[in-house]
Formats: structure tokens, sequence, C-alpha cells
């Protein structure tokens, strides 16, 4: 018995002195790697979400206030990212989407290319934080009561003034709870990427981490805790910022 | 595009078919189950359940479910042959399988997420129908059964529908873990015969037409209840 | 109404003429020929049952509410009108819609104070983003109009922690803030509580007394009679009698009418 205990003390210890190895920044270490891969997810995430928030704000314009076939095709936008699943959009968007640049890059004479992985990311990411942010948006611009539109116009404001100076603002408190989710939404399916590979984000350099030293339960558990850090970091920044855009409304009790 | 293939490949998909809905219903079911305690504890639970089951919901809630179902079948795929006389006994079979993983992931995944929407439900329920529940001399497990927990569930059932369809649109993942779902017969039809959209376009169609069917069963569902409106 | 500009000839210039206004929601006709001349200085007060297209007639003056028929002209300015798809007129020229709005301050019933903003940057919005002011000019002038509704010290407040009169004194600032050339007042007090009406007939009272030029829609019988210089009775989208406080409220000669102003008292 004394002579297992001892073992597994031992066994222990050596366990934690590889772990501590692994973790260390440099060469032998995979510290480093993982930390620049966790920035990696976070610049995918930052450029997907503004990219889907650019769609959204456009889509729910579309979908307000466009004409029959703009509403039509938003529809069939917005009901396709929410049936279908995250993983096949993607695989489909990045195939479709290399194949369309090279034939237009083919159009101009010249020959394929492999297409920037970030480019990729982003762009599939976006599409699909697009469709949800067309969908809270528009959510919130119907919350806005109607007599706030109505003053601006009757103050002579016009379409453009009153996009940014009334309805922007109004719809906010409305929209933040939902975009601060998408934003939680970006930075976990950001790591579908590494199904596809092309782009070294933190799933896909864990991925590759664990392979190489056999470490998984180790590595995936650090990966985990890092992508829990990023979430819990971003609550406080989208609670400062919900309680930003909510100055002029009373506080429910 | 070229559409052949369906004709050699069709029992795969079916079968395909039949294990993603298997993944979906076996971790909705579970993790419901799962998530009615957690949900509860958060609420009225002692200091030594109720931080243990809010860090648990932290957790699932922030992180990838990829990373989640990689822990799993990498991480406790390694250990498992670790614990004596596991390799040995009539789990192993099991324990091999990426299906395992897949599901405990993903019941673990539904129980987190619905775990938080139950602590909602549990607080929304008025107090003061608790309160009548014990005035009449229910017991506090009475007051649970006969009152709080139908009231929650029937508060989380709206929400049901949209939950589910966000669960069906995470099987896909199980493929990676070399799950034969829908998305991993695609991806087997796809390496042999090198047409890379039209599986994919097939399944898209696939996970549209369940979604729809999905929203209708839960409509009828909700008909059979009587809410206010 | 003492101090009332006189035009050469005796008679003021014209501020708002409507002319056979027609309005129709689906099948319901809610006006049928309108027209209302205000000459600067007039105080011109709407009054009928509700559902009588008093509030309509309003919201066409400045085309919140697009008329089916007939022309508007404020301040010498006829808005040209274009027939659109919905069968109403609408205004062909947004400019000149943006540039008409700037010159009639209205005043909304629920006030539609902006609830992103704080009492002074709900005043000094509209100068500084619609009519080009300075921030500092925009300032002074909305500082002035706080401590004439008597809201100096709330200047900071943003809306929804001021009472429903406040609020509506607010936003009458707001709306004199664009030096309009005529005020529209959208049943001002029928929002708010008894206790609080006082305060905004008050302002609109002094406002009146000025020789602003305003077009009143309201309930307020007894201050109607106070204040106006002429008085609508509408009654189904047509005008049943007009005239001088004096003639509509003493001695009318439409039953409907008697009967209207005998009962709401």
């Amino acid at each position: 018995m004394l002579r297992r205990g001892t073992d597994l003390g031992f066994r222990m210890s050596a366990w934690l002195a590889k772990a501590l190895v692994l973790l260390s920044w440099g060469p032998a270490g995979y510290g480093d790697e993982l930390f620049y891969g966790a920035l990696r997810t976070i610049e995918i995430s930052v450029l997907a979400y503004f990219l889907g928030l650019t769609i959204g704000a456009l889509g729910a314009t579309g979908k307000l206030y466009g004409p029959k076939w703009l509403k039509e095709l938003l529809h069939g936008y917005t009901t396709l990212v929410r049936a279908v699943p995250e993983l096949v959009l993607l695989l489909l968007l990045y195939y479709a989407g290399t194949d369309v640049v090279n034939t237009m890059l083919g159009g101009f004479g010249k020959g394929p290319i492999e297409v920037n992985g970030l480019a990729a990311a982003v762009g599939v990411l976006g599409f699909v934080q697009g469709a949800y942010s067309t969908e809270v948006i528009r959510a919130a611009i119907l919350a806005i009561p109607h007599g706030q539109m109505e003053a601006a116009r009757a103050f002579g404001m016009g379409g453009p003034l009153m996009a940014r100076r009334i309805i922007l603002p109004a719809m906010l408190p409305f929209a933040m709870p939902g975009l601060a989710n998408l934003w939680l939404i970006v930075t976990k399916d950001s790591a579908l990427v590494s199904v596809v590979g092309g782009i070294a984000e933190l799933s896909l350099v864990t991925k590759q981490a664990a392979g190489v030293t056999k470490q998984y339960l180790l590595l995936y558990l650090v990966t985990a805790f890092i992508y829990l850090a990023i979430t819990l970091f971003s609550n406080r920044i989208f609670n400062w910022l919900e309680n930003m855009t909510r100055r002029g409304q009373r506080k429910l009790t | 595009m070229v559409w052949d293939w369906l004709f050699t490949y069709w029992p795969q998909l079916l079968y395909g078919l039949w294990i993603t809905l298997v993944l979906l219903v076996l971790s909705m079911v579970l993790g419901m189950l799962l998530a009615v305690p957690i949900g509860l504890v958060q609420v009225t639970g002692p200091w030594w359940l109720k931080y243990p089951a809010r860090g648990f919901t932290t957790f699932i809630r922030g992180t990838p479910l990829l990373i989640q179902l990689w822990l799993m079948y990498y991480g406790l795929g390694q250990i498992f042959p670790m614990i004596p006389g596991l390799r040995h006994s009539f789990m192993w079979p099991v324990l091999r399988e990426g299906f395992f993983y897949a599901v405990l992931a993903f019941t673990l995944s539904t129980a987190g997420y619905e775990g938080e929407v139950m602590r909602g439900a549990f607080l929304g329920v008025p107090r003061g129908e608790l309160e009548a529940a014990r005035a009449i001399g229910m017991s506090p497990f009475q007051v649970l059964r006969r009152v709080w927990l139908p009231r929650a569930l029937r508060l989380v059932l709206p929400t049901l529908n949209g939950e589910t369809i966000l669960q069906l649109k995470s099987t896909p993942l199980a493929y990676t873990v070399t799950v034969m779902d829908l998305m991993g017969a695609t991806s087997m039809i796809r390496q042999d015969t090198y047409r890379i959209y039209e599986p994919l376009i097939f399944i898209a169609v696939i996970y549209m037409f369940i979604t729809f069917v999905i929203t209708k069963g839960f409509s009828y569902l909700e008909r059979q209840v009587p809410v206010k409106r | 109404m003492s101090a009332k500009v006189e035009g050469a000839n005796g008679t003021r210039p014209e501020a708002v003429v409507v002319h056979d206004l027609h309005k129709t929601f689906g099948d319901l006709e809610v006006l049928k020929g309108v027209s209302m001349t205000a000459r600067e200085g007039d105080v011109v007060t709407m009054i009928g049952a509700s559902g009588s297209g008093k509030s309509t007639f309003l919201r066409c003056i400045n085309f919140l509410e697009m008329p089916t028929q007939g022309k508007i002209t404020v301040t010498g300015e006829e808005i040209a009108l274009k027939r659109a798809h919905d069968g109403d007129l609408h205004p062909s020229d947004r400019k000149q819609l943006e540039r008409i709005r700037t010159r009639l301050g209205m005043v909304f019933q629920s006030f539609n104070l902006w609830q992103h903003m704080n009492v002074m940057q709900n005043v000094t919005e509209a100068p500084v983003h619609v009519l080009g002011l300075s921030k500092a000019e925009a300032t002074e002038r909305a500082e002035a109009l706080l401590n004439k509704v008597g809201l100096y010290e709330k200047r900071d407040v943003y809306p929804a922690f001021l009472s429903g009169g406040q609020q509506q004194r607010a936003a009458i600032a707001r709306a004199l803030a664009m030096n309009p050339r005529v005020m529209l007042f959208d049943e001002p007090t029928s929002a708010l509580d008894p206790e609080l009406v006082g305060e905004v007939l008050k302002v609109i009272r002094d406002l009146a007394e000025e020789g602003r030029t305003m077009i009143l829609v309201t309930h307020e019988m007894k201050f109607a009679r106070g204040v106006s210089s002429h008085v609508i009775y509408l009654h189904k989208g047509v005008i049943e009698e007009e005239g001088p406080p004096a003639q509509v409220f003493g001695s009318p000669k439409s039953e409907r009418c008697r009967q209207f102003v005998s009962n709401s008292h």
C-alpha cells in the first residue's frame, strides 16, 4: 500500500512537471502557440462580428423598408442560416467562396490561388452572424416607440440623419442583449474553423499540439479555460456597454 | 450538378439520418433531465450544490461545444484505459465509440444551456402560487412536484422549439469524432465521389426539412397545452 | 393677442392655408373637405368629438399623415404633392418638405421626447443637426427656453425621470427651439394626469399672449374659449361650425355644436 502511495505521488508530480513544460513559452512548450492562437481567435471573431453587424444593419433596413423582392431574398437568407448547421454552411461557403474567387481570377487571366485563411473564416462566420444580426436589429428597430421617429420627422430630419441620431441610439438598448449574445456565439463558432483548417486559431493550434504531444486532456482543458476567460471578460464589457445604452431608462425593480 | 451518387449511397444517408435523430433525441431528453436539478439547486439549493451547478453552466456556456466534444473524446478517452478493469468490462465496447462521447458532450451541453433556462423558469413562477401550495399543507417535495415544476416547465415550453433546433444544428460536430451521422455519411460520400457541393447541399436541405418538422411538432404540442396568449 | 402684425392692407399675412383637405383610411373617409386659414398671430383651435378627424387634420399639415386630396400652403409656400401608389398625396420634394417642417413646431399628445437624450439634448438636437446652428448658439437658446417653461433645473435629466407635465413642457421648449413660424399642438394635455394639465396650459397661454401663431387641437373647452382667436368645430370630417370663440361657444348656429360645447365642461 505504502509503495503504491508514493508511486502515485511520484506519477502526479511527474505529470505536473510535464504539464508545466508543455505550457511553457518557447520551443519546448506550447504556451506561446496557444497565446497567439487565442489572439487569432479574437481577431477572427472581432472581424466576423463587425462584418455580421454590417450585414445585419443593412439586412434589417432592407427587411423593414426595402422593396418586396429584397424582403423575400432576406427572408430566405435568414431562414436558411437559422435552419442549416453552421458546420455545413461553413464547408459549403468555404469551398464555394474559394471557387468563386478563383473563377473571377480565371476571368482576369490569373491562375488559381489559395484563399487567405483569415478572409475565408471571417467571410463565412460573418455571413452566419449577419443573419442573426439582421433579426436582432430588426426586432430592436420595431421595438422603438413610433413617436420617437415621428417627432424626428416633424422636426425636419431626413432619413440618414434620423437613422444616425434617433433610430440607432434608440434601438441600442433593445438590441444590446441580443448583440452581446451574438458576440459570445461568434467567439465559440470560430472554433469550427479548425475543422476546415487554414488558419492557426486557438482550436486548430490545440488540436495540432495535442496530436503531437498526446496530452489531450490537459491541452483541451487549458484551451476550454482560455475560451471561458474570453467569454467572462466579454461579459464584463457588454454589461458596461448595456448600462451605457440604458442611460435614459428607468431601472426595472 | 451531379446527383447519381444518391442511388449508390442512399442507405448510408438513411442510416446517417437515423444516427442524427438518435443523437438529437438522446441528448435533448437526457440533457433536460439533468437541467431540471441543475436549475433547481441554483434557485433553492445549499451552497455546495448551488456553486458547482453555477460553475457547470458557466463553463458549458462559455466554451465551444467542439472543444467540449474533443475534451470528452480525446481527454476522457485517454483517461478511461488507465482505470483498472474498465478495459475488460462490458462497458468497453461502448467507451471505444465516438458515438458515446458525442452523446455525452451533447447531453452535458444541453444540460448547461437548459439548466440556465430552467433556473430562470423556476424563478419566474410567481411566489404567491408556491405560498398557496404550502398554505394548503403540501410538503416541500409536493410543492415541487405538483406546482413548481409543472409551472416552470410550462414557462420553458415555448423556448424548447428553438433550443431543439440549435441542438440539431450542433449534431454534425459528431462527425469530427468518427460518428457516421448525416454529416459523417456526407463526408464519406465526398471523399469517395469527389463531389464537393452536391452532398453538402443535399444535407443542408435535409436539415432544413428536419427543422421544419420540429417546428410543426412543437407548435402542435403547444396547442395541446392551454396557455394564455 | 394685442401685438398683431398688420399687413399693408389691414390684414395679417397668411401663415397656414389648408384648402379642401380630404383623408381616407381604407374605406373610411375621415376628412371630407376641410379648409382653414391661420394668419400670423392667430390661435386657431379645433374642437370636436374623438374620431371627428381633428387630429388627422393637424397631422396632415406637416405630413405626418398624407392627405388624399387637398392643398396646403405654409408661409406662402405651397407644398408640391404627387399621387403615390397608396392613393394618397405625398410631398414630391423631400427637401421642401423638410424645410417646411422646420417652420412648424409640433407638440404631440404623448410628448415623444427622445428617450436616449436628456432634456437639454432634446432641445438642441434639431437646431444643431437640422438648422445647422452651432452648439453654443443652440445651448444658449435652449437655456432661455427651458427657463421660460420652468425646466432649467431639469436640463440634465432624461425624459423617463420626468412627470408627464414636465415632459410636455420640455417638448414645447424643443418645438420652440426651432424658431417655428407656427406651433401645432395635438391634444397636448390629453395624456396628462388632471393635476398636471394646468402647468402645461399655462405655458401655452403665455405663448398665445406673446402673439405666436398656433393651431391647437384640444378637449379643454374653457381653455379654448379663453385663448383662441378662431374656433373650428369638426363633426365627422366636416366643419360644422366655426367663428370667434364667443360665437361658437356662446351662440352656435348648429344644434350639434351647441350640444357638444354644453356637454363638455
